[in-house]
């Protein structure tokens, strides 16, 4: 495991998302109102980039006609068919227990601690005073 | 069973490294409606125009359900340069043909196509269109890509018109692989007023496909007009079992022996249980239909394929090889719909240890007997 810095805090504003390689991984990452989430990027049904994928809310209804609509943009839709799955966990809505992605923790450093500490940061240069993302793996 | 992705490094996908493919469900669309108008009279371009394209059903401002993504598409499938997903030839090579080392495509134009219309005239009008915008557009300039023959099918002498003219023309000709009809018709495609678009077919030496949906004015299933999108998508398959037992039991296949029939997008685990109900009454009721005269299932397993998109996903995979053994490895074609949003993906979608000639029947070798093109 090696820390890996994948992106400048500022390059990744709140809604937006990016697509990065870690370690040869396709990870997607997203900031969803200011906190992000990192995603392996292959959708375990048939393997669709989710990096391409739509936020939702989750939508429940007890019984037919009586919905709820909460967790706004935090549940992400496979841009082929559809599937669910919890932005925190990458796990699958529909199957939870067995069908899900592996989710990445994705943290926010400054670059003071980065300059000391062991990282791995292949395309993004590091400065002192600039935050960056970093993901372990 | 945990199907949890195991990661992998992303190789690459080579055509080399990846097997070769017929994908016999592609739907190729213009970029706008405007880019029809040079293959349509001037008459037509100002009646497109003036009144828009018009369907045989109601709900007529679109679809008659919401899609399970945009324009029905794979949210990935849009051109960088814009457009509709499906409109940009260098884009599907690039996201599709290419790394999916498709060798054989076959088009199947529907949005629009002028199939379906409810102004007879146009219909004829923008079928034949919508044939020279294929060999124009896409396989003149892309070899692996097969037009189909799109055709006014509720007015059998225009549609066969419409055939020979396309299969008569030695320009036009090598571009089709087979006639294309949809699902939804006024009547059952077993009914009389059709047999000549089978007569014309066999005239040219193509298939008939049937893609699922249409315009047929009735209600889309058995039971009335249903409330979602995934009772549409569940009906293609009861749908597609009124066209066929209307085909066998009208005689089609008795009186066109060589006719070769390719259900397209409607599933297929559900055919075995349609043949044995149907075999077991032909037996009791011979004599309703003495026009008949092998077993229903004889017929299809003689005459008839199926696309495999989108594929039953049973949980247990060896369900999925007893349904497939039931119809036969050679009867499958494999496709992928794309740019669709229910595309099935050919390194995924048969999650079974197969003889290496089954997968290659499945994956190739049946589509390049059934469109000809060893
Ligand atoms: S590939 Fe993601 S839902 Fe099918």
């Amino acid at each position: 495991m090696a820390r890996h810095v994948i992106a400048r805090v500022a390059d990744l504003p709140p809604g937006s998302r990016t697509l990065v390689t870690v370690k040869g991984r396709p990870i997607a990452v997203f900031n969803v109102g200011g906190e992000f989430f990192g995603l392996f990027n292959r959708c375990p049904h048939q393997g669709g980039s989710l990096c391409e994928g739509k936020l939702v809310g989750l939508l429940q209804a007890r019984e037919p006609g009586r919905y709820t609509y909460t967790r706004r943009g935090e549940i992400l839709r496979c841009p082929w068919h559809g599937w669910e799955f919890d932005i925190r966990t990458g796990k699958s809505w529909c199957d939870p227990d067995r069908v899900r992605t592996r989710s990445y923790r994705v943290d926010v450093e400054g670059g003071q601690g980065l300059v000391e500490g062991p990282y791995v940061a292949e395309t993004v240069p590091v400065t002192v005073d600039e935050e960056y993302l970093v993901i372990e793996a | 069973m945990n199907v949890e992705l195991r990661e992998r490094p992303q190789a690459a996908a080579t055509p080399l490294s990846r097997l070769a493919i017929a994908d016999c469900d592609i739907h190729p669309t213009r970029r706008l409606l405007a880019d029809i108008h040079p293959y349509l009279s001037k008459r037509w371009q100002e009646h497109l125009q003036t009144f828009g394209l018009r369907y045989r059903q109601p709900y007529q401002n679109g679809p008659a359900y919401p899609k399970g993504q945009p324009q029905a598409c794979r949210r990935d499938a849009v051109p960088p340069g814009g457009g509709k997903p499906g409109c940009d030839l260098d884009f599907m090579r690039a996201q599709h043909l290419d790394p999916n080392n498709v060798q054989l495509g076959i088009l199947n134009p529907l949005s629009p196509s002028g199939q379906g219309f409810q102004n007879t005239d146009f219909s004829i009008a923008f079928c034949r269109a919508i044939n020279d915008w294929q060999v124009a557009e896409w396989t003149s300039r892309e070899k692996r890509l097969r037009a189909s023959i799109v055709v006014p099918y509720e007015d059998g002498a225009a549609s066969a018109a419409e055939i020979d003219r396309c299969a008569g023309d030695p320009q036009l000709a090598p571009h089709f692989a087979q006639v294309l009809l949809l699902s939804r018709t006024a009547e059952p495609l077993g009914n009389r007023r059709y047999w000549p678009i089978y007569e014309a077919a066999l005239r040219a030496g193509l298939p008939v496909g049937v893609h699922a949906f249409g315009y047929g004015g009735s209600p889309i299933t058995a039971g009335g007009w249903p409330s979602y999108y995934i009772e549409e998508m569940v009906g293609h398959a009861q749908c597609s079992q009124a066209l066929l037992t209307s085909m066998v039991i009208e005689g089609v296949f008795e009186k066109f022996p060589a006719l070769r029939v390719v259900l397209i997008e409607s599933g297929f685990a559900w055919l075995p249980s349609l043949l044995w109900r149907m075999d077991k009454h032909w037996a009791r009721l011979r004599q309703e239909t003495p026009h008949l005269r092998r077993l229903p299932s004889e017929y299809v397993r003689d005459q008839v394929w199926l696309t495999t998109q989108p594929m039953e996903e049973p949980a247990d995979p060896a369900q999925l090889r007893q349904a497939i053994e039931w119809i036969g490895w050679d009867r499958l074609l494999f496709a992928t719909d794309y740019p669709h949003w229910d595309f099935d993906d050919p390194s995924r979608v048969l999650p079974l240890q197969v003889a290496e000639a089954q997968r290659r029947a499945f994956f190739l070798d049946n589509a390049r007997t059934v469109y000809g093109t060893h």
